[in-house]
Formats: structure tokens, C-alpha cells, sequence
């Protein structure tokens, strides 16, 4: 089963600023950005007020009121991407073996949501220490285990096979997809329904990140406070969202004539052991990450069109990701476009890394490099080619992408064109 | 608002209080002048710290404060500094 | 051929024994860990007994540095895997960093944590909260923390599939491994043992209500009636055989086989997946039904979740075919701990030649179960299956195999 090459058939977005692959497509393209002021609550008593949120109507993206009922907008939100992702596919479910069909969500941080206004409710606005259950929301449990998302996505599809929900902090999004490409190698699935999905713009989320200043405080200019490589920035801007994919491997995609997006050729996981939140500047451990993706991938870093950066706009990760790219890469980093899409889009935690899978397989789609938008005065310490303000036309066929997550998570993944035979 | 200064007492409970110590140093010894880095707190650590002092003590500190103030006593000064300032106003 | 991997090191945190030697002597004995509520007044609520771990002080064990930043999980994860790397004789600070990794499960995180986090925002205002809310409440940090503490920096990773979980992870640990990692850490220790925990889970609707700790849990009995909520688990020191078997390590035995399967929809009428997952791990293992020695069961004590167990028992090894067992009524349901403890509890049934009791039950006879009941059962134990089922229909399977066996 080693020879199984998987392959991305279908995907699925729910990104702020639209809902659905077209828009999310527009808006990157085009390099408009989705930050603005927060309005799910009031704002004002927080450092940071801005985030990238999503206009979503649960109702009018189909779901039921009982699905509502019974689901954390983050589930919501993974349920609507994988029902456009298996469209997209054009996959007849109903007509596989539901046992090889799985599911992978990535979420770093869960139900937060729906967990932060039950707590209000049942501590009566924290005045309890004994909170009360009869005040509790019959589906609490749903949000008590985030592995509720993947048994709805499951449900969503039909999908018996194995099923889980990975949670890597911020690499949650990457290492799902990396995790349902093994179980299809290894031939534990034909099918994996892969991808991720947060929704963490709550006051409790909010708060923790205010707390480490992590967030920027950019509050008068919302729509340019996510602004990645650049040398003003000062932090990164919440997002939510989700991605899902369909994955399946090369030659039964080729059978059933299956438009292909992109194969994932190779993936990795490392971790710094270095500090929760902290990085080194090094970028040791997501150079070696990119090192072992690279080579599962069976290619050589100078054939990496494009890099699709974790660029989340505080300064210690901007330089840390330079860092390692220059050490994976040597000189052809200089040569490489390389791009932060949170810059539109926020940092939506677990579910960035399926978001930018996503954004990656479009470029390869279109041949268009994504911008950094609002990246106007350099930073001396971050001298790669960035691709600044506007969308670049750019054959690519090879890309990399990477994240780095508290915890000391790094993860990358090598996309390519999934043209010619077996490697 | 307390506007008692802020003494290297305060500051060793508030920074037990919020991130321990690390077992290979002594906080009684003068630590004055030692750098928060070789008392084993990283930025984290300093956060916690400082966002503990913010509230007991109703100030706000600047991110350039908190930058600038690499041992005990650069802290205390801009405590100081920030309560006699609220004093004063 | 694949490689086989195996279990070196075995680190306990369990209501009815902190660490591998007073869990085993309460375990082989009977002995159970289920009492009253402690860790907050629970008497304002209808579930009211918990498998808490006893006599544990963090303070013993860990840094200061560690403790305001850490939940209690965490703290009882950090020890248990100090443990199992004594017990597996692996100096972290002695092996290439790159080539140790941690891969762990978790069912809800570090919540208790999280919930005093979240009074303080309610109660007192967003700047109140603390900085480590950033990341001591959410899933992923025993794998973050246990690395970070022994500089593990290979593959790591943080399955939740809630109880099912556990024996994800251990698949998953495997998988990298097989893949060139030469240790990881993996297992799973749980705990939310908080009122705002308690809410969530009595939401659940799977709670026990009894007060009686010997009639409390009672899978596979008529008088089922829930299960008893507990926190804790096992961190498990996994390896390549053949690395183990060159530095002379001590071998409990090899991870053969495992399965994993999502139930279909509720209301589709179709059969529950839990006995594909046992025929995948049976079948990866290369066993035949009648290899194995003895099944670790789920053990819902939520009665159509113990019949769906018993009939998948029964489907692949016949009516009474096989002794099951659930030394869990020891302890209570551990979440995504569970299924690691019973993991380090058959490893210890295969060395000591016993398979511990399921205790208090009178099985339900419609069951068609041999469940080993009141003491111990001697028996010649060299291959065992662990089975562990998540809320929302997870199920997954594992089969240990003796190094003693062959």
C-alpha cells in the first residue's frame, strides 16, 4: 500500500469573507482583506477589537434546526465545507463501502464558543462556583468533546471507517490533512473526508490572547491590522473558518475521472520542545519538518514554486519561518514567492492549516500567488520576496506550506501537480 | 487604587504567585540587578507577572515598559513611576 | 512486513493506585477506587461519587515553574510519563531529539483550568484572565508539555475521539514509529473532575445517580444505570522491537493489532461498528478469535451500549467464547485515559498471569458473556484485546500480544 499516492478531488471553504471556494478564491485574488471590528459581542473592554469574522446564516448554508440545536458554530461551519467539498467531488458516497470512508477535523481549541456562552448561562454570569446543570443546554456534551465535529462530519457523509478529531493548537488544520494522507497510504481508508474547523472569536479566547499580547492592538484600522512580514506589525487577528477536502487515491481519482486539484506528496510533523508559546529564532525544528516533507515528497527543495507561510504577523514567527525557510531552502528561498494569506483572512487557530491547504491547491489551480495585503514597509529581518498588496501571476506547480502552533508544533506539506505516472 | 510602592517583596509574591521559581535560583538573595531571564522567566512569565501587577495594583503598563524592564529593579521603578504619576493626578 | 512495535514503559495515575505497583496490587485484588466527590461539593447535583486519584500532590513531583500553568491533567500526565520512562530505562537527555516524539489523546482538555479561567472573565472582566489560558486548557498541551519537558522533538501529535481516543493515539504513536521515530510517548491521562466538568458530562445524560460506590457502575448487569465519571490514565514508553530488544529493555509486549470505525447515523438501523473494528485489529494481528486470551471491554454500563458490546463480543468469538473483563469498575471511565490503563492493566494480567476482575457486576446472563467476576482469574494470558468506544459512535479496538508468548 506504500506506492498510494493521495490526491485532493473536492474542497470546501467557510472563510471570512465569503462562504464557499469562489468567494474565498475572489477575495484572495484580489487581495481584499476580511478583518474588521468585532461584532459578536462588545468589544470594548478588550486590548484587541478586531478580528476576521464570517457572515454566516447556519440556515441558509442548509442546515437544520436541529442540527443547529445540536452543534457549536465550529461544527457548523465544518459541516457546510465538507457538503460543498463533496460536491465538488463529484463522489457518489452512497455507492462506496461506508467502512473506507473516514474523517479527519482538525480544531485547536473546540466548542470555545458555544463552551464560553453555556459557562455565562450556568454560572449565571460567573457568580456560581457550583454552576448549575439544570440551566445547562441539552447538547453541552457535544461541546464538552470536540469530537463531536468529526462524528457530524461523519454523519454528514455516512462515513464508517476511522474517524477522529486532531488537535495540534495551530497546526491542527495541516496535521489533519497530514494524518488522513497516512491513513490512506497505509490502506486504512479509500476515502478520507479530511480537514478542519474554529470558531474562537469569543470573549474567552479574546481574553487568553490579550492577556500574552499576541493580538494586535491595531483597533482604528481594522481591515489592514493583520499585516504579516510587515516591520509595523504587532500581533495577529483572530479568525474562524473551516476547510474540508475530499482525499482519495491518484489512480481510483483517474478512474472515475475525478477533476484533481493537487497531490499531497509529502508531509511532517516536529515539534521545538522548546516553550508553549515561545519559538527560537532559529527555526531549527520547521526547518526539519520542511526538510522530511520535502523528502517524503521525493523532491528537491529548488523545485518549490511557492510558499505558502504560517505568516501569522507577530514578530517572533515571522523571523522564526524565515529563518527555517532559508535553512531548508538555502538561496532558492530568495528566489521563492512566498505568502501569508492571514493577512485577508485572520488566524482562525486549528482551522488556518486546511484553510491554506486550500488556498495552496487554488494557486496551483490558477497559477496565481496569493498576496501578503498590507505589507508596505519591510522588515530588515524578513528579506524574502513576500509578494506585497497584489495577487502575482506564477507558474506553480510545487508548493509548500507550513504552520507552527503553541505547543511547539511545526508542521509542512508538499503539494504538487499530480500529472505523470508513478514516481 | 493602592498606591503603596511597589516593593521587590511584592514583586517576588506576585511572581511566585504567578509562575513559581525555578529550583536553581534563590529569590531572597539580592536579584535586584539579575536579569528576569537568568531567574528563569521567560516573556510568558513576565506577561502573567505583569498583568497580575496591572490589576492589584489598577495601572496600566506599555508594552515598551514591559520590554525595557529586563530586572527586578527596572520593574519597580516603572511601577513606582506609574503609582506616583496616579498620585499625583 | 511491518515492524513490530512494542510497550517498554508503563506510567499509572488511576483512582485505585497512583503509579504501576499500587494500581496492579489494587487491581489484581478487587481493590476499587470509586468514593464520594471530593474535589468540590457535589451534593447540589444528581451524580454524586467520582474515581478520583488519590493522595497525588503535584508539588511532590514537579517544578514551580510548571504549576500555575498547568491543569490538573497535565500535572498527572507529567509525572506518569517521568514514570514511564524510569520504567522503560530511557534517558530522554541520552537519544537524538528528533528521534523521540509524543502523541497523546485527550477527551476535553484541560478543564478545570478552563473553567476557573472562565468565572474569572465572567466574574471579574477579561483582564483577570490568566496567560496561560493561551494554552493550558486546550487539547493539545500534554503532548506540548510532556516534550517540552524531555525534548522530544519527532512526530507528535493529539488525537480526541473521546474515549476511543486512547487507543488512537497508541495506533497512531505506532504508525510513527513504523515510519523511522525510534520512541514515542503516547497513552492518555484525563481529567475534569470541576463542576463546570460535571455539568457538561451529566449533559451527557450517561452519568450514574447512584450513591452506593459498589452499585454505582455496573456494565453488563441488569441494573445498569450509567457509569461512574473518574480521572487519570497511562503514559506507555513505545519502541521498535528491535531497538527494545538491543539496549535490553524489559519487553511487556507488542501493539499486534488495531482498528478503528465510526457507527453508522443513529436511526439508520444498520449494525454498530465496534465488531468491524475487532475484526481489523484481529485481523492486522494475524489472529484467529480463538487467540485471544481475554477481551478489556468498553463497559458503557448504559444497557443498549453494553448489549451492542456483547453481541460484537459474541459475533466474532461466540456465545461466551472468550473472558471479558473491565477492571474500569475499579476506577470509573477515564474518558480518553481508559483505554491506556487497560492497555498497561492486560500488559500486567500477561506478567502476572491473572486477568483482573470486573467488579460488583452480576452479569446480565442475556448478555452471553464470560465475564471474569468477584476475584482475579488465573489464566495464561498472551494475547489480550482492548476495546474502547467514544460518545457519538467511536470505536476502536487493539490487541496486545505477550513478549512472553513466543
Amino acid at each position: 500500500m506504500t506506492g498510494r499516492r493521495v490526491v485532493i478531488t473536492g474542497i470546501g471553504v467557510v472563510a471570512p469573507g465569503g462562504i464557499g471556494v469562489k468567494d474565498f478564491w475572489s477575495l484572495l485574488s484580489e487581495g481584499r482583506t476580511a478583518t474588521r471590528g468585532i461584532s459578536f459581542f462588545d468589544p470594548s473592554p478588550f486590548r484587541s477589537r478586531v478580528a476576521a469574522e464570517i457572515d454566516f446564516d447556519a440556515e441558509a448554508s442548509g442546515l437544520t434546526p436541529q442540527e443547529i440545536r445540536r452543534m457549536d458554530r465550529a461544527a457548523q461551519l465544518a459541516v457546510v465545507a465538507t457538503r460543498e467539498a463533496v460536491a465538488d467531488s463529484g463522489l457518489d458516497l452512497a455507492a462506496l463501502d461506508p467502512y473506507r470512508v473516514g474523517v479527519t477535523i482538525g480544531s485547536a481549541v473546540g466548542a470555545t464558543m458555544g463552551l464560553d456562552q453555556e459557562y455565562c448561562v450556568v454560572s449565571d454570569r460567573g457568580r456560581l462556583d457550583l454552576v448549575d446543570h439544570e440551566y445547562a443546554v441539552p447538547h453541552l456534551y457535544n461541546y464538552f468533546v470536540p469530537s463531536s465535529f468529526a462524528a457530524e462530519v461523519a454523519w454528514c457523509v455516512g462515513a464508517q471507517g476511522p474517524s477522529t478529531v486532531v488537535s495540534t493548537g495551530c497546526t491542527s488544520g495541516l496535521d489533519s490533512v497530514g494524518h488522513a494522507v497516512e491513513l490512506l497510504r497505509e490502506g486504512s481508508a479509500d476515502v478520507m473526508i479530511a480537514g478542519s474547523s474554529d470558531a474562537p472569536i469569543s470573549p474567552i479566547t479574546m481574553a487568553c490572547f490579550d492577556a500574552i499580547k499576541a493580538t494586535t492592538p491595531r483597533d482604528e484600522e481594522p481591515e489592514r491590522a493583520s499585516r504579516p512580514f510587515d516591520g509595523t506589525r504587532n500581533g495577529f487577528v483572530l479568525g474562524e473558518g473551516s476547510a474540508v477536502f475530499v482525499l482519495e487515491e491518484l489512480q481510483s481519482a483517474r478512474r472515475r475521472g475525478a477533476h484533481v486539484y493537487a497531490e499531497i506528496a509529502g508531509y511532517a510533523s516536529r515539534c521545538n520542545a522548546f516553550h508553549m508559546t515561545g519559538l527560537r529564532p532559529d527555526g531549527a525544528e520547521m526547518a526539519e519538518a520542511i526538510r522530511v516533507a520535502l523528502d517524503e515528497a521525493r523532491i528537491d527543495g529548488e523545485r518549490v514554486d511557492y510558499i505558502n507561510a504560517h505568516g501569522s504577523g507577530t514578530k517572533q514567527n515571522d523571523r522564526h519561518e524565515t529563518a527555517a525557510f532559508k535553512k531548508s531552502l538555502g538561496d532558492h528561498a530568495y528566489r521563492t514567492p512566498v505568502s501569508s494569506i492571514k493577512s485577508m483572512v485572520g488566524h482562525s487557530l486549528g482551522a488556518i492549516g486546511s484553510i491554506e491547504i486550500a488556498a495552496c491547491a487554488l494557486a496551483m489551480e490558477n497559477n496565481v500567488v496569493p498576496p501578503t495585503a498590507n505589507l508596505h514597509t519591510p522588515d530588515p529581518e524578513c528579506d524574502l520576496d513576500y509578494v506585497p498588496l497584489t495577487a502575482r501571476e506564477h507558474r506553480t506547480d510545487t508548493v509548500l506550506t507550513v504552520g507552527s502552533g503553541f505547543g511547539g508544533f511545526q508542521s509542512a506539506m508538499v503539494l504538487t501537480r499530480a500529472e505523470g505516472g508513478v514516481r | 487604587m493602592n498606591t503603596q510602592p511597589f516593593t521587590i517583596d511584592d514583586l517576588k509574591r506576585i511572581l511566585l504567585e504567578g509562575a513559581g521559581a525555578d529550583e536553581s535560583v534563590d529569590l531572597d538573595r539580592d536579584i535586584l540587578d539579575t536579569q528576569f531571564e537568568q531567574l528563569g522567566y521567560e516573556s510568558l512569565a513576565l506577561l502573567e507577572t505583569s498583568s497580575r501587577i496591572e490589576r492589584e495594583y489598577g495601572i496600566t503598563l506599555s508594552d515598551t515598559i514591559l520590554a525595557d524592564a529586563t530586572t527586578p529593579r527596572l520593574l519597580l521603578d516603572a511601577v513606582n513611576a506609574h503609582l506616583a504619576d496616579g498620585a499625583a493626578a | 512486513m511491518t515492524v513490530p512495535v512494542v510497550i517498554t514503559g508503563l506510567g499509572i495515575a488511576s483512582p485505585n493506585g497512583l503509579g504501576k505497583e499500587a494500581y496492579w496490587a489494587a487491581t489484581r485484588a478487587g481493590r476499587g477506587g470509586i468514593g464520594p466527590v471530593t474535589r468540590f461539593d457535589a451534593s447540589p447535583y444528581p451524580a454524586r461519587l467520582a474515581g478520583e486519584v488519590p493522595g497525588f500532590a503535584a508539588e511532590d513531583h514537579l517544578p514551580s515553574r510548571l504549576l500555575p500553568q498547568t491543569d490538573r491533567m497535565t500535572r498527572l500526565a507529567l509525572v506518569a510519563a517521568d514514570w514511564a520512562l524510569a520504567d522503560a530505562g530511557i534517558k530522554p537527555e541520552d537519544t537524538e531529539a528528533f528521534d523521540m516524539g509524543v502523541v497523546t489523546a485527550s477527551s476535553s482538555g484541560g478543564f478545570e483550568f478552563g473553567q476557573n479561567e472562565l468565572r474569572k472573565l465572567w466574574a471579574r472582566g477579561s483582564q483577570h484572565v490568566s496567560a496561560y489560558q493561551s494554552f493550558a486548557w486546550f487539547y493539545a498541551v500534554n503532548s506540548g508539555q510532556i516534550s517540552i519537558r524531555h525534548g522530544m522533538k519527532g512526530p507528535s501529535g493529539v488525537l480526541v475521539s473521546d474515549q476511543a481516543g486512547g487507543l488512537d493515539a497508541v495506533a497512531h504513536a505506532r504508525r510513527q514509529i513504523r515510519k523511522g521515530t525510534r520512541m514515542i510517548v503516547s497513552g492518555s491521562v484525563d481529567a475534569s473532575v470541576c463542576p463546570w466538568g460535571w455539568v457538561a458530562q451529566l449533559a451527557g445524560g450517561r452519568l450514574s445517580t447512584q450513591d452506593d460506590p459498589d452499585r454505582a457502575y455496573l456494565p453488563f448487569d441488569a441494573r445498569a444505570a450509567g457509569h461512574v465519571a473518574g480521572e487519570g490514565g497511562a503514559i506507555l514508553i513505545m519502541e521498535r522491537a528491535e531497538d527494545a530488544r538491543e539496549r535490553g529493555a524489559r519487553v511487556y509486549g507488542e501493539v499486534a493489532g488495531y482498528g478503528a470505525t465510526f457507527d453508522p447515523r443513529p436511526g439508520s438501523g444498520r449494525e454498530p461498528a465496534l465488531r468491524r473494528a475487532i475484526e481489523l485489529a484481529l485481523a492486522e494481528a494475524g489472529c484467529a478469535p480463538g487467540d485471544i486470551d481475554v477481551v478489556f471491554a468498553d463497559a458503557a454500563a448504559v444497557p443498549e451500549l453494553d448489549r451492542a458490546e456483547a453481541d460484537a463480543i459474541s459475533a466474532v468469538f461466540g456465545p461466551g467464547g472468550v473472558p471479558v473483563t473491565a477492571p474500569k469498575t475499579m476506577t470509573g471511565r477515564l474518558y480518553s485515559g481508559a483505554a491506556p490503563l487497560d492497555l498497561a492493566a492486560a500488559l500486567l494480567a500477561m506478567e502476572s498471569g491473572l486477568i483482573p476482575p470486573t467488579t460488583n457486576v452480576d452479569p446480565d446472563p442475556s448478555l452471553g458473556l464470560d465475564l471474569v467476576t468477584g476475584a482475579a482469574r488465573p489464566a495464561r494470558v498472551g494475547t489480550a484485546l482492548v476495546l474502547a468506544r467514544g460518545y457519538g459512535g467511536f470505536n476502536s479496538a487493539a490487541v496486545l500480544r505477550s513478549s512472553l508468548s513466543d
